[in-house]
C-alpha cells in the first residue's frame, strides 16, 4: 500500500471495502506479540497469522533469560546448584529445591529422617496454594479485571512468604532443602504460625470462590475455549493442572508416593471439558485439597532431628551412575536427570521443566479462537519464564 | 528390563537392544535401541502391553572422545649378539614384549528418554539412542511422531547439543537464536571471548581478564 499523501487519500483508504480473496478470505495479519508484551509474564513472544481476528498459526519464541542454567550447574559441586534451582521457576522455589534434592537422594540412596519429610510437605503445600492464588490472580488479571482478584491473591501469598521468610530467611529465594533433610529445624512458635495461617485459608479460597466462580464474565469469557483433550493432553506430556482439567486423573503425588503423601487423605480434583474453566477450578479444588494436607500434616509433626546424620556434606561425591527424580510442582511435573561419573560435579544435569513443556499445546488450543482469547489461553497454562528458557 | 527387552524382540524383527545398567542405588537401568529400528519399538513401547504413553523428558548427554590405554603383548623380532663357534654375530631372535598402546575410542551424542505410563501409573522406563560420533553423523530418529511431548525437548537437544532429529516436524533452535553457530551443552564447547573490564578481577575472573588481555596483545602486534 502507497503512503497516503492527503487526506482525501486517507478518507478514501478508510471507506475502501476490505480485500476478499476468491475463497472469502480476507488478508492474512502476521503479528508478533511480545516479548515485552504485559500478558506474557515476562520476555515470550508469540508469532500469530491472524485472518481478521481468528488465530490460524500460532508460534512460540522464547530464550531470551537462556541463561543455560545445565552447564553452570555441571560446573559447579551438586550443592553449589541448590541455591541456583531457587531461579527456576521464582514462584515455587522449595518445591524445586525438593525436586533437586529427591533426584540426588536418589542417586546415592540417602534417606530422610521423618519430621524433614513433614516439613517438606508442609512447605510443598503452602508453596502450592500461594502459586494457584497468583495464576488464578494473574488470569483474572488478564481478562481485564485490573488488580482486585490479584491483590486478594497477593494478600494471602504475603502471609506465606512472611512464613517462608521467618524459616529459611527470604521470601522467594528460600535455598532450603538439602540432601538427606532441610537446613534448619523448625521451631514451635513457626508450627503455630503456620497452623494460625492454615486456618484462615479456606475463608480465603470461600471468599475468592464467592468473587469469581459464578462471574457472569469469567464463564462467558472461559468456558469452551482453549479446549484440550486428554488424548492430546497425555501424548503431549502435559502434566498438572492442565492435565487434570482435561480429565486424566494423573498426580505424581499418588502415583510415586514420594515423600509420605501415602500418609494424607486427599483427593485428586478433575476437570470434565479441558477448557480455561476447568483449569481455573481445578486449580481453586487443589488449593482446598492442599490446606486438607496442610491440616493432617501439622497436627502430626514428629520430632527428632531435621537432617540425616549420616549424610555425607564434604567430599560429595555420588558413585557413578545416574537417576530420574521428580516431584508433583504447583505447575506440572518437575524431573531432574543426573549422571555421575564419581566426581564432585554432575556430568549431566537436566532440568524438566514443566512450563516449557506445557507450551507444547498452545498453537493446538488457540487456533480457531480470536486474539483476546490467546492472551487467556495463555495466562491458563501458568508459566514462567525463568524455568522455561533456563 | 530383561523382560522388557525380550517383549521388543519378540515385537519387532531385528530390533538390537541392549540393557545398560546403572550401578546407582537408584537402580533405574536403560535399553539402548539401535537407530534404525527406533521408531517401530517406540511404537509398540507406546501401544503395545507396556502402554508407555507418557514421554517425560528428553535429553541430550554429550559422551567425548576416549584415549584407551591397554597393554598388549607383542611378539617382535630383536637383533641381538649370539656367541657362536665362528665369534659373535647378530641373529633376529623372537621376544615377548609388553607394550601400551594408546587408541581412541569415538565418543557418541546420546539422546535418553524418560517414559512412564499414565494408564498403568508405573514407570521410568529409559530408552538411549546413540549417535555413531560427534562430528557428522549425529542424525538420530525423531520420535516427535509418535509421542508429541518430544516436539520442543528434541528441539532442545538439537539446539544445546547438536543431534539432528530426522523426521522432526519442526526443527529449528529453540533456546539460542538462529544465527548462533555452535551447541554450547557440549563438553568441549569454547566459550567467546566475551570478557568486560572488572576492576577487582580475581579467580576464574582473572584468568580470563589475562587471556583476553593476551589475546588483545596478539592481535595488536600482528
Amino acid at each position: 500500500m502507497g503512503a497516503l499523501d492527503t487526506k482525501a487519500d486517507a478518507m478514501e483508504a478508510w471507506n475502501r471495502p476490505p480485500v476478499i480473496t476468491p475463497e472469502g478470505e480476507g488478508e492474512l495479519l502476521e503479528l508478533s506479540m511480545g516479548p515485552h508484551h504485559p500478558s506474557t509474564h515476562g520476555v515470550f513472544r508469540m508469532d500469530v497469522t491472524l485472518d481478521g481476528e481468528r488465530v490460524l498459526k500460532l508460534k512460540p519464541v522464547f530464550g531470551y533469560l537462556h541463561r543455560n542454567h545445565e552447564k553452570i550447574a555441571e560446573g559447579a559441586a551438586y550443592l553449589a546448584s541448590m541455591p541456583y534451582t531457587d531461579r527456576l521457576d521464582y514462584f515455587c522455589s522449595l518445591t524445586n529445591n525438593w525436586a533437586y534434592a529427591l533426584a540426588v537422594e536418589k542417586l546415592v540412596g540417602q534417606a530422610v529422617p521423618e519430621r524433614a519429610e513433614y516439613i517438606r510437605v508442609i512447605l510443598a503445600e503452602l508453596t502450592r496454594v500461594q502459586n494457584h492464588a497468583s495464576a488464578i490472580g494473574f488470569l483474572i488479571q488478564e481478562m481485564g479485571a485490573s488488580g482486585t482478584p490479584l491483590m486478594y491473591a497477593f494478600r494471602e501469598r504475603e502471609k506465606i512468604l512472611d512464613l517462608f521468610e521467618s524459616l529459611t530467611g527470604s521470601r522467594m529465594m528460600c535455598n532450603y532443602m538439602r540432601f538427606g533433610g532441610c537446613r534448619v529445624d523448625v521451631s514451635e512458635a513457626w508450627l503455630q504460625a503456620t497452623r494460625k495461617v492454615v486456618g484462615e485459608l479456606p475463608k480465603f479460597v470461600d471468599e475468592f470462590e464467592e468473587l469469581l466462580t459464578g462471574n457472569e464474565i469469567l464463564m462467558a469469557r472461559t468456558q469452551g475455549v482453549g479446549v484440550l483433550k486428554p488424548d492430546l493432553a497425555v501424548n503431549a506430556s502435559i502434566t498438572g493442572p492442565m492435565l487434570r482439567a482435561s480429565g486424566v486423573n494423573y498426580d505424581i503425588r499418588k502415583v510415586d508416593h514420594y515423600g509420605i503423601y501415602d500418609r494424607f487423605q486427599f483427593r485428586v480434583p478433575l476437570g470434565d471439558h479441558g477448557d480455561i474453566y476447568d483449569r481455573y477450578m481445578v486449580r481453586v479444588l487443589e488449593m482446598r485439597e492442599s490446606i486438607g494436607i496442610l491440616e493432617q500434616a501439622l497436627k502430626e509433626v514428629p520430632g527428632g532431628p531435621v537432617m540425616d546424620p549420616k549424610a555425607k556434606i564434604r567430599g560429595f561425591r555420588p558413585k557413578p551412575g545416574e537417576a530420574y527424580g521428580r516431584i508433583e510442582a504447583p505447575k506440572g511435573e518437575l524431573g531432574f536427570y543426573l549422571i555421575s561419573r564419581g566426581g564432585a560435579e554432575p556430568y549431566r544435569y537436566r532440568v524438566r521443566p514443566p512450563s516449557l513443556i506445557n507450551l507444547t499445546v498452545l498453537e493446538d488450543m488457540c487456533l480457531g479462537h480470536n486474539v483476546a482469547d490467546v492472551v487467556l489461553i495463555f495466562g491458563s497454562v501458568d508459566i514462567v519464564l525463568g524455568e522455561v528458557d533456563r | 528390563m530383561e523382560e522388557i527387552k525380550a517383549a521388543i524382540e519378540a515385537a519387532v524383527a531385528g530390533a538390537g537392544v541392549t540393557i545398560v545398567r546403572n550401578e546407582s542405588p537408584s537402580g533405574q537401568h536403560s535399553l539402548l535401541i539401535d537407530p534404525p529400528h527406533a521408531v517401530p519399538v517406540a511404537r509398540f513401547l507406546k501401544d503395545g502391553e507396556l502402554k508407555l504413553d507418557f514421554l517425560s523428558n528428553v535429553t541430550g548427554v554429550d559422551w567425548l572422545d576416549k584415549e584407551v590405554a591397554e597393554k598388549v603383548k607383542v611378539t617382535k623380532q630383536v637383533a641381538k649378539e649370539v656367541d657362536s663357534p665362528e665369534g659373535k654375530r647378530t641373529q633376529m631372535i623372537e621376544e615377548t614384549v609388553e607394550e601400551t598402546r594408546k587408541h581412541v575410542e569415538p565418543g557418541y551424542l546420546e539422546a535418553v528418554y524418560h517414559l512412564f505410563s499414565v494408564e498403568k501409573k508405573d514407570g521410568p522406563v529409559t530408552i538411549r539412542m546413540r549417535t555413531a560420533n560427534r562430528v557428522d553423523q549425529v542424525q538420530l530418529p525423531s520420535l516427535t511422531p509418535i509421542w508429541r511431548g518430544a516436539e520442543f525437548q528434541e528441539r532442545e537437544v538439537f539446539d544445546l547439543y547438536g543431534i539432528v532429529f530426522t523426521g522432526h516436524p519442526d526443527l529449528r533452535r529453540i533456546l539460542m537464536w538462529d544465527g548462533f553457530k555452535d551447541h554450547p551443552m557440549r563438553k568441549d564447547y569454547v566459550e567467546p571471548d566475551d570478557y568486560e573490564y572488572e576492576p577487582t578481577a580475581h579467580d576464574h575472573v582473572a584468568t580470563r581478564a589475562k587471556q583476553h588481555q593476551e589475546k588483545q596483545e596478539v592481535g595488536s602486534r600482528e
